[in-house]
């Protein structure tokens, strides 16, 4: 917001671009869940756009991210999080998309020592190598550190204008926004992304691991986003939903897994991944009255319906808290 | 000028808004398209979205767990 806004400042004609890798914190929780339906659903990338008066184009990129989140060359931070990759790979996106309308340069909104991996000194040339861009990337807020790019060069950009931000500090940046009368803006970065979120990448990880690949497709990142996880067995997990919110959401993967739901007492309802045996079916029935109102009763009924549609019923006594193993959670 | 009807049902932010950019720019100024969700969140993002593109947003319509918003597409 505040590089864009500095270079707004110029008379330079911006517009933004948001890639949508599918790891996006900001819309799924939020729209999925009722604890967070007091929150603004606004999508903060439109907000800033309509806030600074530019276009703003979203940009599906899920299918090529792939191979970012899985072979990161660079490799991962603390968690599955591959900022560095990520950045060469969005910035090159960018760099496609500058080509490909006619526009001139990039900017971003790095800041020299911000954070631990991609905005190093010794990194943020690396994203301008790597993508492509090279000194037609420029970093506004960190640009009179850096060496003079393209737009500074050639003076479509008034590098004296520019700004000197470094580390990680964002108390230069709140003072500017003020100056440019901004108050409300999205909290600065590090939560926007489930890769760095540790119980997001320990199932995401979880999910390669029982898989045997590090592969994964779209309804399987989204599904990680929502409910609590189980794996009983290596075989199988289950998926219970918190709330109505996430009830809905689930409802709407029921046809392909097998699901179960108590039928005697109100409860979630639970996605079974992967294949159950018989004895699977009583153990992920007990734990689906485990997570609901009847968990206290002698016996709840459980309707159990297979992915090919059959449906069975089961009179089971719900599993006690102490009967399920603090490694089950995922 | 002609209708179109894009179902973005059971998407979640932002694809809804992703889907309907792609359909609008493959229209021309003066069609309309109607755009089907679930996720409460294109009510406030497909508008936003309008109004940062200069298109115009002519209805909205909820019932129970269906968001229908219907789009005039504009020269901008």
């Amino acid at each position: 917001m505040l590089a864009a806004k500095v270079m707004l400042e110029q008379g330079i004609h911006v517009e933004g671009i948001n890639f949508y890798t599918g790891f996006c914190v900001e819309g799924h929780t939020h729209a999925i869940r009722r604890e967070h339906r007091d929150k603004p659903k606004r999508n903060n990338a439109l907000w800033v756009a309509e806030q600074l008066g530019i276009k703003l184009h979203i940009v599906d990129v899920i299918e090529e991210y792939k191979d970012v989140v899985i072979n990161p060359k660079h490799g991962y931070g603390s968690y599955l999080n591959p900022c560095l990759d990520c950045k060469g790979f969005m910035v090159r996106k960018a760099r496609e998309w500058m080509e490909q309308h006619g526009f001139d340069f990039i900017i971003t909104g790095e800041v020299v020592g911000q954070r631990p991996m991609s905005q190093r000194r010794d990194t943020m040339p690396v994203v301008a190598r790597e993508s492509g861009a090279f000194d037609r990337l420029l970093r506004p807020l960190s640009a009179r550190l850096l060496p003079p790019t393209l737009p500074e060069r050639e003076g479509w950009v008034d590098r004296e204008k520019l700004l000197n931000f470094s580390g990680r500090n964002r108390k230069p940046q709140m003072a500017l926004a003020a100056a440019y009368g901004m108050h409300d803006y999205a909290q600065p970065a590090g939560g926007c992304c489930f890769l760095v979120n540790p119980h997001y990448t320990h199932k995401l990880a979880d999910l390669w691991q029982t898989r045997g690949e590090k592969r994964y497709d779209f309804d399987d990142i989204m599904l990680l986003k929502v409910g609590r996880h189980l794996r009983p067995r290596r075989h199988f997990k289950l998926i219970v939903a918190r709330d109505e919110g996430e009830n809905q959401f689930l409802h709407g993967y029921r046809r392909q897994f097998t699901h179960l739901y108590a039928t005697s007492h109100v409860g979630p309802l639970v996605l079974a991944v992967g294949t159950l045996a018989d004895e699977d079916m009583v153990l992920a029935a007990r734990l689906t009255a485990r997570f609901g109102k009847g968990r206290e009763a002698a016996q709840v009924r459980i309707a159990i319906t297979t992915q090919a549609g059959e449906t069975c019923e089961l009179d089971v006594e719900p599993l006690g808290a102490d009967e399920i193993p603090s490694d089950w959670y995922l | 000028m002609s209708h179109h009807e894009l179902d973005a049902r059971q998407l979640l932010c932002p694809l809804p808004v992703i889907r309907t950019q792609e359909r609008v720019a493959m229209l021309q100024p003066g069609d309309t398209l109607t755009v089907r969700c679930t996720d409460r969140g294109a009510l406030h993002d497909i508008p936003a979205w309008c109004r940062v593109h200069g298109h115009m947003v002519t209805a909205t319509r909820r019932e129970e767990a269906e968001i229908t918003i219907t789009v005039k597409v504009l020269g901008a």
